[in-house]
């Protein structure tokens, strides 16, 4: 990471900067560890995980040399089973509940479910084949996780689907949203590419509201599935936001993923503020697009930070500095309209707010001065409201209510899965979540159309 | 410490473990090496009328992740000119006078060809012969080894040979590609032999290479039945050392052989009756280098027992090993879990449930964790359960109180007897 620290960084470097981290095991290490597994029955770590991956059993099929049919089961239970492999908070799901915890040390499942997925990617193996066609026909509008989740089980069951995205690219949050050297963009797209060889049409560039309204698509087709996700970094709410220099972490990431690296965070100090997923996100590229010093600023502490503790221990590797209890009052700039300067306060947690979490408080007086050459919010994400009132659908602050078991929207033939739904203490804001949300939302949809459907492949 | 040296058979060896006769003990430097590292004897690649060899020779059997489970080999006797070979033992016992050097013999079932090779090997010093009537490849095919070894006849009269011109120690040594091991060992003991030693290796074929659809090991293309030895080839193998070591009518010193790789196994085949161990595989694997942990292990072994010598275990456990008909109908066992070492992998539960008594419970305990829990009234105590389970300590197979006396099938068919002739 030295060169990260010169003031000129080379295409090539901010190329390999951001190239996926972790080297993938190679033949020999996931047979080492396949070995290991104790293929255990009825396996916690096939419980722990939100899609119900049989775990023990792509494992042994690694063991056995049929890494093929381990691929097919990982994909099988997990339609973006290779971004998963990547992005699953492995420690805290699958690995965590791995027996082994107690007597030696855990299986690297993850590593192990990439080890498979990219074997299946490099072979270009064909996994499954699209259901007879049953004369039904499913709109989703947005292609990541869910969506596309949504889309793959949909099509074997012999659905006709079309997705909308608004993006020129499929693959959502997947596709654009992580850091490419955790998930390369490529990855994502082999899983996009997976659903469309179903015959599943993904019409990009395509908005809803815009290009195709609402009310058409509810009209034209059987059912309707909303799996959107969520958009921007909100604004902060302070004053100076609109000077040069201020970035929004889910944008920055997404120039990344398209291989566009900003230039001017060369030797720059650079402020993240928030303590999420995307703020860790937000500092670790910072730090490969070449920032001298990135800081993170977050108004609690370690203890309530959202991000997993292989982010925060990710992210320390990488140099980033944690600024517990600090909140930015002021963004400062020059003349120019560069900012320069951030105006922070000192926190301290008081009582618990509306959410049961520790309330930061300011303390009056503290304020103090940081020099900044740029910051990258990472405060959360705004909803798209407007496309969900456009449906017409009850929500709680852009949060769409839906049955707990069908997915089903206040509209009877719109349902919504995936981060769309996550919040107002629904689930977990996880690739993986979302993916077993997309297949039991299928499943839901073929429940209630399997009667008049013509056939099937079940 | 405990005095690791052995008599075997009135050969004097400064500890049990030799080298079999194979290829690690094809010419004099490795011989050497060998006792530089600690080796009590080697029972050198047998001579006779030398051979030719293919490429490749050996194969062997991995197993999850395991390398050499099991080792075949197609190799012959040794393809060294036999003069260069006795020049080298002369020179071996030479520098390693308290070190054994056993020559293994194979010539043609022929009184005069025994009588000859028997003679030139002990004029050049060795402590004693092995006569090689067990390799199943090759050799067997031109009328030796083990197409001599499975005829019991043959086996004596082989023996007879050369015990005529011997006045070192004669080793017979068994296949046991054969029904009953017991038939040549009492074969070999009426030949006048010395001592046996098994078991010498199993024909085997260690596979089928599934891209050329070739024997492995293949020779350009074609491939023949090799001899099975290492880990895998255990539990036969002392097997067939109890059996001849319980059989009053073998009743000469056993040298076990077959895939012994660890001390621990060593103290399993003494105990079984053998008075001595030879090892070939486990060197291959790993090296001559090995003999620091099997002597030190065996000495570790031996103090802790409270033991002075190897005298002290040799064929304690033979009393124990008897025919089905003589064990226990009444005696009781039961597997119990241990829930605080159990991980709750299952394997047990499903071991049972799948293929055994469906006597394995899952279950939760009053704090909602998962238990194990094992019927006992249906529980067979095969241990199975104990067999699959990865953790030590997790299950113990318990011996229950007895409630009726002893009785065993011997036992019952006598007291069924005595009832019908009253």
């Amino acid at each position: 990471m030295s060169d990260l620290l010169k003031n000129f960084i080379s295409g090539e470097v901010l190329t390999k900067n951001f190239e996926e981290s972790k080297p993938s095991f190679n033949s020999q290490e996931a047979l080492d560890e396949a070995n290991r597994c104790l293929y255990c029955y009825d396996a916690p770590c096939i419980t722990a995980c939100p899609t119900g991956i049989d775990i023990p059993g792509f494992i042994k099929k690694i063991a056995s040399g049929n890494v093929k049919g381990s691929a097919k089961t990982i994909m099988e239970s997990n339609p973006v089973g290779a971004s998963c492999a990547r992005v699953c908070p492995t420690e805290e799901l699958c690995e965590g509940a791995c027996v082994l915890n107690h007597s030696t040390k855990p299986i690297p499942i993850g590593d192990l479910q990439r080890f498979s997925t990219d074997w299946a990617i490099q072979n270009e193996a064909i996994l499954f084949k699209a259901g007879k066609k049953n004369g039904k026909t499913v709109a989703i509008i947005g292609s990541g996780p869910a969506g596309l989740s949504t889309a793959r089980e949909l099509a074997r069951l012999g659905y006709e689907v079309t997705i909308y995205e608004a993006k020129e690219e499929a693959g959502g949050l997947d596709t654009f949203g992580i850091v490419p050297f955790r998930l390369p963009k490529e990855i994502s797209l082999w899983e996009v590419e997976q659903v469309k060889q179903l015959g599943v049409e993904i019409r990009t560039n395509t908005e809803v509201g815009k290009d195709i309204y609402a009310d058409e698509l509810v009209e034209q087709y059987d059912a309707v599935v909303l799996s959107v996700g969520m958009s921007k970094v909100p604004m902060l709410g302070i004053e100076g936001e609109e000077l040069e220099g201020i970035y929004d972490a889910i944008d920055l990431v997404e120039r990344t993923k398209n291989g566009d690296y900003p230039k001017e965070f060369i030797g720059k100090r650079v402020a993240v503020i928030g303590a999420g997923n995307t703020a860790i996100d937000g500092a670790t590229t910072s730090v490969r697009l070449g920032a001298e010093n990135v800081k993170i600023l977050y108004r609690r502490t370690e203890a309530e930070m959202t991000a997993y503790d292989f982010e925060y221990e990710f992210a320390k590797q990488d140099g980033v500095e944690f600024r517990w209890l600090t909140n930015p009052k002021r963004l400062i700039g020059d003349g120019d309209g560069r900012i320069t300067q951030m105006e922070c306060i000192r926190m301290e947690l008081k009582g618990s707010g509306a959410d049961g979490r520790p309330r930061p408080v300011e303390i009056e007086g503290s304020e103090f001065l940081m020099d900044v050459d740029i910051v990258v919010k990472a405060i959360g994400q705004t909803r798209y409201e407007k496309l969900i009132e456009a449906f017409g659908l009850e929500h709680k602050d852009g949060v769409i209510m839906v049955d707990s078991d069908t997915f089903v929207t206040s509209n009877p033939k719109v349902y919504a899965a995936g981060d769309v739904i996550f919040g107002k203490g629904n689930g977990e804001a996880m690739v993986v979540t979302a993916a077993q949300q997309g297949k039991e939302t299928a499943l839901a949809i073929h429940e209630r159309f399997k009667e008049s459907a013509m056939e099937s492949v079940y | 410490m405990a005095d690791i040296s052995i008599n075997f058979a009135g050969i004097k060896s400064p500890n049990p473990y030799w080298l079999a006769s194979a290829p690690p003990t094809n010419t004099g430097y490795q011989v050497q090496r060998a006792f530089e590292a600690g080796w009590g004897g080697a029972v050198w690649k047998t001579l006779g009328e030398p051979i030719l060899n293919v490429t490749s020779r050996f194969g062997a059997h991995h197993f999850n992740g395991q390398r050499v489970a099991g080792f075949n080999n197609i190799e012959l006797i040794s393809d060294r000119p036999i003069e260069d070979n006795l020049k080298e033992i002369y020179e071996t016992k030479k520098l390693f006078p308290k070190h054994v050097i056993i020559a293994s013999l194979m010539v043609e079932p022929q009184r005069e060809k025994w009588h000859e090779i028997v003679k030139r090997v002990q004029d050049v010093g060795v402590d004693g012969i092995e006569l090689n009537l067990g390799c199943p490849h090759g050799m067997s095919e031109r009328g030796m080894g083990s197409a001599v070894g499975q005829h019991p006849d043959l086996v004596e009269m082989t023996t007879m040979y050369a015990k005529e011109a011997a006045e070192v120690p004669v080793i017979t040594k068994l296949t046991p590609n054969i029904t009953d091991i017991t038939a040549t060992a009492k074969a070999a003991a009426r030949g006048g032999a010395d001592a046996i030693s098994l078991i010498n290796t199993i024909n085997s074929l260690i596979g089928v290479d599934l891209d050329t659809w070739n024997t492995i090991p293949n020779v350009n293309g074609k491939g023949a039945h090799g001899g099975y030895c290492g880990p895998a080839v255990k539990p036969i193998a002392l097997n067939m050392v109890g059996e001849c070591a319980r059989n009053p009518e073998v009743n000469i010193p056993i040298s076990g052989i077959g895939g012994i790789s660890t001390w621990q196994d060593t103290v399993e085949f003494m105990l079984m009756g053998a008075g001595g161990v030879q090892i070939c595989t486990a060197a291959m694997h790993h090296g001559f280098r090995i003999i620091d942990d099997l002597t030190e292990g065996l000495e570790n072994y031996l103090d802790e027992k409270g033991i002075d010598s190897l005298s002290g275990i040799i064929g304690k456990s033979v009393d124990k090993y008897t025919d089905w008909s003589n064990l226990d109908l009444n005696h009781k066992v039961v597997a119990r879990i241990n829930n605080d070492v159990c991980i709750n992998c299952n394997k047990c539960h499903i071991a049972c449930e799948d293929t055994s008594h469906q006597c394995i419970e899952m279950l939760k305990d009053e704090n909602g964790n998962d238990i194990l829990r094992v019927r006992e009234e249906d529980c067979v105590g095969c241990n199975l359960c104990s067999i699959v389970c990865p953790v030590d300590g997790a299950i113990d197979m318990i011996d229950l109180t007895p409630t009726e006396p002893p009785m065993s099938w011997n036992d019952r068919q006598a007291a069924i007897q005595t009832l019908e002739k009253r």
